[in-house]
């Protein structure tokens, strides 16, 4: 661990104590949503359009209604209308099909039966008649002047001037440092440009979604689900059934991988709605092929950068142009990727514009940094190519162009203290740096920038008669959050992490808490933590100085005891356990609670080392040493940030090298498995050896940036620059798979023709 | 379609349960015997999640016909703890941090023991490909990895 900055001594926070949700998780006992079971539940199954793009012309439920077992059968009839310009009117059509199907797999009804053979018998008896429309499945189809346009609702948001006609332009996003960008240009020695295309890949959690609903005669629901936020769970399947948050209560499960994919909702409402109508629990799970087909996937894109830069390696100006499609609706790619692309550096001259752009696959969600990954694919290969180009080691181009604390962002706000300048330096001074290379082998180095978010959190924390304390939150844990809440916990109250239970708490037992995104659990989360222990301590205090006859302003608080400091007498300390025994006497229960709106949320910055092996005769690339370094702030568990940055090393190798979505020519996706679709596995990497760099952010009371995401960034170029520098070839096309590889090289004469 | 009845071993225990003839072997431990710990990731055999040992052989129960369980021996992750003493698998998984969101870790546990009871000294390369069965998408291998090592010393030393 390389610690960049002094920082306080904590007695708990940055250790690495067993996990508290650990014993369960590895003794098969942890309840994921498909493990519960209620007394007479039925199985839901939803059933799913087979074309990318078509009209619903009818649904026939009768005969499916009179199969044997079947007790509810469900369409969009059975949810309020929703017209375009609601709120949530994507999510709402993505959930059940309305008029229109907008891609392979799109849900248009459900079936509630007995058994789920009987519910997916019926659901293959509900006839649906379709006019099938022309389908539209890349980008340049989608811009074609004649293209079919998906939504006839749809008129650009952000176009100048406004638009007049529909389009399958969703948004267009334009960020620009105002300046004249010729002049700009003009100032530079070198200007380089290059265009790249990727195509949708998938979170790939291994948990299929999956829920069960239990609606009750007096119209109220129970849903236990996976998900990333039970209170977006509740309030958007409120949204869809018309229905006040107060009917739902939404139970979380365990949740087994989400990395943003769980941060929308498909299966709930429907399963409500099969509840509701059948008067009996009813079981959701998809398969792994509806997860591919109808959830996820990240978007597919083309982006075009152009950078100019001065012979000293100066970075003058820059030009990108990105194009996102979000699948079937409107989604945030390319404002994601205009957000991320310059961020890094400081570049004078900037003119970035991004597309939004709709086909007809399924809606992207969110994954890890949203559309980061593939901005910095562009940039930070670009940059390599312009550091070879200028006769500049690639890592002091990037040392001489880094954005530190007081620059402004492309944003527009100036940096708070953010820690990318320690990233670069602590992978420069790591052994692997200057470490020796085999043959047919390549070094590649990137960095990748995240902003993370704060949003709304809660926290309650009640201290139990025997000293002991239960810390709840409303935020699931998708990687070990828990253990950091009850690290500073712990750290807060001056009680053992060990003695403090942490809880996430369901939609009726905690306050408000948005969703598990943006890299925010740890930050923003934990601030709530923190703000409840701080109010139970002023009331810990206060009980003590009763218990003690004294002064409240004679006691503080230290190492978890009540310290009397006042001079009249020797008191002995109050620990907490001796205040909780007391506290039917001393004033009732303890407990306290923290809600806010996190603001602060310091950028993730990443950089990252990877050596690559190319096979000259298969074009099959390993990955051999792997390095990678990350400003968390503060690691609240270290173990479990060390996991993250892993985790996304190893997701951004397999977009890096294997991972595409595959469609045939109507839009029909051709890889829906886990074999197709192909994930690394253990053989296919590494150790990866995680550098956690430590520079506090000055908004959070222990430092805390978030590290969910950041690591996803930097993988898809450090490989693409290792794989040039083992071959001399440049691929601008994901994923650089073998045979793209080998043709990489075929084409440029050779395993080496650089 | 009757119900087959099945008689087998569960970790050790005599079991009997009802099923299917095309029930998989992982949704009749799952629904029928109540044992959870296996999951369905893909239901294709290509993810690992709902790896168990049926007579020595490490197998993806999703592939298995649950009539076909009849007369075997089972063990499944339930089955790795002696009382209250853990696998030192399960022990060095949790000291190791080798679990993020946990969905996996019950198959990897029944694949990294099934690998140490045939190997009990593997190498780093022989681990990665003994686990190349089961897909993690959290951790990136790297502590699960190294908590097979270390279970593995334990175990030998």
């Amino acid at each position: 661990m390389t610690v960049t900055e002094p920082k306080p001594r904590y007695k708990y926070v940055g250790t690495r104590p067993v996990r508290h949700d650990g014993l369960e998780k590895v003794t098969g006992r942890a309840r994921f949503a498909a493990d519960l079971n209620l007394p007479g539940q039925l199985h839901g199954i939803v059933v799913r359009s087979p074309h990318a793009h078509a009209r619903i012309t009818s649904i026939d439920t009768s005969e499916a209604e009179a199969m044997p077992g079947v007790k509810a059968v469900i369409t969009s009839e059975d949810f309020p209308a929703v017209a375009p310009g609601h709120r949530q009117y994507d999510m709402c059509v993505n959930v059940i099909a309305r008029d229109k199907v907008f891609y392979e797999g799109h849900a248009l009804a459900a079936v509630a039966a007995s058994t789920r053979d009987q519910a997916q018998a019926a659901a293959a008896a509900v006839k649906v008649e379709y006019e099938v429309l022309p389908a539209v499945l890349t980008i340049d189809q989608a811009l074609a002047p004649d293209a079919p346009v998906l939504h006839a609702h749809m008129m650009t948001a952000g176009a100048n001037p406004p638009a007049e006609e529909a389009s399958n332009i969703s948004n267009i996003t334009r960020f620009s440092s105002g300046t004249d960008m010729d002049a700009g240009f003009a100032e530079a020695d070198l200007v380089m440009e290059r265009e790249f295309t990727t195509r949708p890949v998938h979170q790939g959690y291994i948990e299929p979604h999956a829920c069960v609903a239990d609606t009750g005669q007096d119209g109220h629901t129970t849903i236990w689900c996976s998900s990333q936020g039970h209170f977006n769970v509740r309030s958007s399947t409120a949204t869809l059934l018309g229905w006040e948050n107060t009917r739902i209560r939404v139970i979380p499960a365990e949740i087994g991988g989400g990395f943003g994919g769980k941060t929308t909702i498909y299966l709930e409402p429907l399963a409500v709605a099969l509840s509701a109508k059948a008067g009996r629990p009813v079981k959701m799970v998809m398969t792994r092929d509806e997860v591919f087909r109808a959830t996820g996937p990240a978007p597919g894109t083309k982006l075009r950068i152009k950078l100019g830069a001065q012979s000293d390696g100066n970075l003058v100006a820059g030009d990108a142009y990105l194009i996102y499609t979000n699948g079937a609706y409107a989604g945030p790619g390319g404002l994601l990727g205009a957000m991320t692309v310059f961020e890094s550096y400081n570049i004078p001259h900037f003119d970035i514009e991004a597309l939004d752009v709709v086909i007809n696959t399924a809606r992207s969600a969110a994954y890890r940094a949203p559309a980061a990954p593939l901005t910095a694919y562009a940039m930070e290969t670009l940059l390599d190519e312009v550091a070879e180009e200028l006769g500049i080691d690639a890592m002091e181009l990037r040392l001489k162009n880094a954005v530190t604390e007081g620059e402004p962002s492309t944003m527009g706000f100036p940096f708070a203290r953010i820690g990318f300048v320690e990233c670069l330096e602590a992978v420069r001074d790591h052994p692997h740096f200057s470490a020796p290379l085999g043959p047919n082998q390549g070094r590649g180095l990137a960095a990748g920038y995240w902003f993370n978010i704060g949003e709304s959190s809660s926290a309650t924390v009640n201290l139990n008669e025997d000293g002991t304390a239960t810390v709840v939150t409303g935020s699931p844990d998708i990687g070990g959050s828990r253990a950091s809440m009850a690290l500073m916990a712990a750290e807060e109250l001056g009680i053992d992490p060990m003695d403090i239970r942490p809880v996430v708490g369901d939609t009726e037992a905690v306050g408000f808490t948005d969703i598990t995104e943006g890299s925010r659990a740890t930050f923003a989360t934990g601030m709530a933590v923190v703000e409840a222990c701080r109010k139970m301590v002023v009331e810990l205090r206060g009980r003590a100085a009763k218990m003690m006859g004294v002064d409240v302003d004679d006691v503080d608080w230290v190492d978890g005891q009540a310290v009397y400091t006042g001079s009249d007498s020797d008191k002995d300390p109050l620990s907490v356990a001796d205040i909780c025994a007391k506290a039917k006497r001393t004033g009732g229960p303890l407990t306290a609670t923290g809600s806010l709106e996190a603001h602060g949320a310091g950028p993730g910055f990443a950089v990252h080392l990877c050596d690559v092996e190319v096979d000259p005769e298969t074009g099959v690339v390993r990955v051999v040493r792997y390095t990678a370094s990350q400003d968390a702030g503060t690691a609240i568990h270290p173990s479990y940030v060390e996991g993250q940055i892993q985790g996304g090393v190893a997701q951004g190798v397999g977009w890096a090298l294997n991972e595409e979505y595959i469609y045939d020519s109507d839009g029909v996706m051709e890889n829906p498995s886990f074999l197709d679709y192909r994930v690394p596995v253990a053989s296919d990497l590494p150790m990866i050896d995680a550098i956690i760099v430590e520079v506090p952010n000055p908004a959070h009371p222990y430092g805390v940036r978030g590290v969910g995401e950041t690591g996803i960034v930097p993988p898809i170029p450090a490989v693409a620059n290792a794989i040039y520098d083992a071959t001399g070839c440049r691929i601008r096309d994901l994923p650089m798979s073998p045979i793209r590889v080998l043709e990489a090289i075929t084409a440029n004469g050779g395993s080496n023709g650089s | 379609m009757s119900r087959v009845h099945v008689t087998c071993t569960i970790n050790g225990d005599p079991a009997e349960f009802l099923c299917d003839g095309g029930q998989t072997l992982l949704d009749a431990l799952r629904d029928e015997v109540g044992l959870t710990g296996a999951k369905e990731g893909c239901g294709t055999g290509d993810c690992g999640a709902c790896s168990i040992v049926m007579d020595g052989r490490l197998l993806c129960s999703c592939l298995v016909l649950a009539p076909e369980a009849e007369g075997t021996s089972i063990s499944t992750v339930e089955g790795m703890a002696t009382g209250d003493d853990l696998h030192p698998l399960q022990q060095c998984f949790l000291e190791g941090a080798a679990l993020q969101c946990g969905v996996c870790t019950p198959g990897f546990l029944v694949a990294a023991k099934a690998l140490l009871d045939r190997n009990p000294d593997p190498t780093e390369t022989e681990i990665r490909y003994g686990l190349a069965g089961n897909l993690c998408r959290c951790t990136g291998y790297d502590k699960i990895v190294r908590a097979v090592q270390a279970a593995a010393e334990r175990l030998s030393g």
